[in-house]
């Protein structure tokens, strides 16, 4: 059976019909807050249901039990502050119970109803949040680089994202009539940002042969230089699939979402917005959603044992190598042989050899996935 | 308006649950990574309520929902 969203119920802030028109005519004429594109990324997933419960910007007392307890004010797991912040000039005039209009790119893309505004303190934020007071670590950076106060409050999204690949994104209602229409009852989440390589599908096969399917759920939207564009993720992805997975066991769809590299924390946060997209699953890898050496490698891991109660099962699969003794690729669990055997597949390594034109070998790409990553003529952001 | 400070919240309440069982518990939990009885039958009940609920859950969408969702998955060629 599909997973039960997040405390229950799949949330929908998309404003429609008649109500759109009157918001966003009722958008004109209210207070306006500029917003950055991470934070438009947030309204996104709150309206779609992606961050079920969540129906708008945290108010403080929520906020505070997130930090504490890694959790929401009523006991539901929650592990990642979605706050919206802003500078005392911005607000000036605002008061608790006002609706604001949210701009982004110059237009109103959503109405908030400003329910609290609230002092924050950034160290304890950065301190519970990334484990790190280090500006070294991107999300402590961008956490002091924050304004002064937050505002809490639901939020009406009345402009929906515009992308190129927007008809590869999915939300969780979508996912989940998906998945009932296909039959599927267990179903793994498989999150990236690179092509496949050998090590990914190992993975992501060891884990269909206990499910009846994967989401495998490239995030797009989000980028930084060196990373694989998006276009090229799905297309080396469709070839994956196309010759290399049986039909009907894979829905290859997009996650626009922020990454904030919170390792451990971050880790139950994507496992909580799989659960909305329906998954009863979700893979989490070694040092999952980590950043330099913030986190210990198996951190991600041992955070769930904090939460019987996420809803959605987290399986811990072993990063894959190619071992030539056993003449494929497997883990340190099912592998006997010492070191000298077993080659690693890196990322790194792949990136140089595509950036450089060549095949790489076929025990760490599938030919037809480097042929088609090959076939841009720049697969990289810059 | 000024912000308000951070409120002190009221965290933990009180259960009774019989001495027989909390001795029980106090001996299950030793050696284990429970530190107290409280933390262990947090833990449970945790585990035991998301159960119950998860089995009280229906999907809401309504068939005019579904019809449209459907028709834009066929568009997109997910069916």
């Amino acid at each position: 059976m599909v997973s039960r969203p997040h405390g229950g119920k799949l949330v929908n802030r998309v404003a429609q019909g008649k109500r759109l028109e009157h918001l966003r005519a009722e958008a004109c004429e209210l207070q306006r807050i500029d917003i950055s594109y991470e934070r438009y990324i947030d309204i996104l997933d709150i309206a779609h249901g992606a961050f079920s419960p969540l129906e708008g910007f945290l108010l403080q007392e929520d906020y505070l039990y997130v930090l504490d307890d890694m959790r929401l004010s009523n006991d539901l797991p929650w592990t990642i502050p979605v706050v919206l912040d802003v500078d005392p000039e911005e607000i000036s005039g605002v008061t608790e119970g006002d609706d604001i209009a949210l701009i982004y790119g110059g237009e109103p893309v959503a109405v908030m109803r400003v329910e609290e505004i609230y002092g924050w303190d950034k160290k304890k934020h950065a301190q519970s949040v990334y484990k790190t007071l280090d500006t070294g670590h991107p999300g402590v950076r961008k956490t002091f680089e924050m304004k002064e106060l937050l505002i809490g409050g639901t939020i009406d999204l009345i402009k929906d994202l515009e992308h190129p690949l927007i008809h590869r994104i999915l939300w969780p209602a979508e996912t989940r009539i998906l998945f009932r229409e296909k039959g599927w009852k267990k179903i793994v989440a498989f999150q990236t940002r690179n092509v496949p390589h050998r090590g990914h599908e190992y993975v992501q096969k060891a884990a269909l042969t206990f499910t009846d399917g994967i989401l495998i759920h490239p995030l797009i939207g989000w980028k930084k230089p060196g990373d694989y564009r998006d276009e090229v993720i799905f297309a080396a992805y469709e070839a994956l699939i196309k010759h290399y997975y049986p039909e009907n066991v894979t829905v290859l769809a997009g996650l626009v979402m922020n990454m904030r590299y919170a390792g451990p924390r971050e880790a139950v946060h994507h496992a909580i917005v799989r659960k909305n997209f329906g998954c009863t699953h979700f893979i989490i890898g070694r040092d999952h959603a980590g950043v330099g050496d913030y986190y210990g490698p198996y951190e991600a891991w041992e955070i769930f044992d904090e939460f019987p109660d996420l809803g959605i099962v987290p399986l811990f699969i072993r990063e894959a190598f190619y071992c030539k003794k056993c003449g494929g690729m497997v883990n340190e669990k099912i592998c006997p042989h010492p070191e000298e055997y077993r080659i690693r597949i890196s990322g790194t390594k792949l990136r140089k050899m595509i950036r450089e034109g060549k095949m790489p070998p076929e025990y760490m790409m599938r030919p037809e996935v480097a042929k088609v990553v090959l076939s841009f003529k720049d697969p990289f952001v810059h | 308006m000024s912000p308000r400070e951070p409120e002190k919240r009221g965290k933990y309440t009180t259960v009774s649950i019989p001495v027989t069982l909390y001795n029980r518990i106090k001996e299950l939990i030793k050696d284990t990574g429970f530190t107290s009885v409280s933390q262990y039958v947090t833990y449970v009940l945790r585990e035991v309520v998301a159960a119950h609920e998860e089995a009280r859950y229906e999907e809401p969408f309504s068939e005019e929902d579904k019809r449209k969702i459907l028709e834009k998955l066929k568009r997109l060629g997910y069916i």
